[in-house]
């Protein structure tokens, strides 16, 4: 018998504090395998965010810097302008990223900061209870907004992966969604090129993750997959957006 | 009897019984072991029929607290 599949050097023994089913984990294993195969794991530096992802500092095998909330980017890019030789990356959720912090992403990726972004999107604030976020849903419920995100009052949830396709400091920008072992793998391989982008010195490169929040979202941790397949994956198409060689 | 292709263990004590491994599995054969309780209080993912695994490690890859190793028969 040969092991096919074991648990990555990348990660550390800590246990996570995540909730059952939340797909955080396995985006987690993602990213440590991908530094692990692309052999920067003793040369990284990453940034954790606040949000329910807070603690991913305990999680990940290697040095590990805590932001303010949604200064990630900010604190990256001075990590990365003093150490240029370290490969650095922040991992953020949609209140950290695409709320409080838009400002941070935006800016890091229009300055064209060599540093790669993991950027999980489960439409829902999950750390403080399950308030509407930037990214969620219209329709969808939350507890500030108990009958559903209304368009009228709220607006439409915003698309940072096609915003930041705009920016042209922006060279590798993929949506992927971890709801299915297929989509894992095809995610895995989007990080991964996410990660080269910055290895080869191209550029700032973001992957949007579409994650499950089962105890926010109400539902079972396997209703959760299909409720991303169902309603998330319509609004928030997967693909790529952008390759360094398409920049130029 | 059929050969076994595929082996799976799981590290009980740090299974959160998530069930998202059972949903996964084309073979159907993991499950919830609605007879133990483990040290964190859920119901881990068990195996029943070992020698229906194809060691395609669906279940691993959706494991979110990477709680499974998978081995496959290298012939």
């Amino acid at each position: 018998m040969a092991v096919v599949f074991e648990k990555t050097r990348g990660l550390t023994d800590v246990q996570t504090h995540y909730c059952p089913g939340c797909t955080h984990g396995i985006v987690h294993r993602l990213v440590a395998e991908s530094l692990e195969e692309l052999g920067v794991l003793d040369d990284t530096i990453g940034v954790a965010p606040v949000g329910c992802s807070v603690l991913a500092y305990k999680y990940f095998n290697c040095d590990m810097h805590e932001a303010a909330h949604g200064r990630a980017p900010a604190v990256a890019t001075g990590i990365k302008r003093v150490h240029p030789d370290k490969f650095v990356f922040t991992y953020q959720g949609d209140g950290d990223l695409a709320s409080i912090g838009t400002a941070e992403i935006v800016h890091a990726a229009h300055r064209g900061e060599k540093i790669s972004t993991i950027f999980i999107n489960n439409a829902i604030y999950g750390m403080t209870g399950g308030q509407m976020a930037p990214t969620t849903l219209v329709g969808q419920k939350a507890t500030t907004a108990p009958y559903g995100r209304d368009e009228a009052h709220a607006g439409r949830p915003i698309r940072m992966a096609e915003m930041l396709a705009t920016i042209h400091g922006a060279k590798f920008v993929e949506r992927v969604a971890v709801n299915t072992p297929a989509n894992v793998r095809k995610a895995k391989k989007a990080i991964k090129r996410c990660f080269e982008t910055q290895i080869n010195g191209e550029g700032f490169g973001i992957v949007e993750v579409l994650s499950t929040c089962p105890t926010n979202w109400g539902y079972t941790p396997e209703e959760a997959l299909k409720w991303l397949e169902e309603n998330m994956i319509p609004y928030y198409p997967l693909g790529n957006f952008r390759t360094p060689e398409e920049v130029e | 009897m059929p050969k076994v292709k595929g082996r799976v263990t799981f590290q009980e004590n740090l299974c959160k019984g998530c069930g998202l491994c059972v949903s996964v599995c084309p073979m159907k054969i993991i499950s919830l072991n609605k007879e133990k309780i483990n040290e964190k209080g859920y119901h881990p993912a068990t195996v029943k029929e070992m020698n229906k695994c194809i060691g395609c490690s669906n279940c691993a890859t959706m494991c979110p607290d990477v709680v499974i190793t998978v081995e496959r028969l290298t012939e």
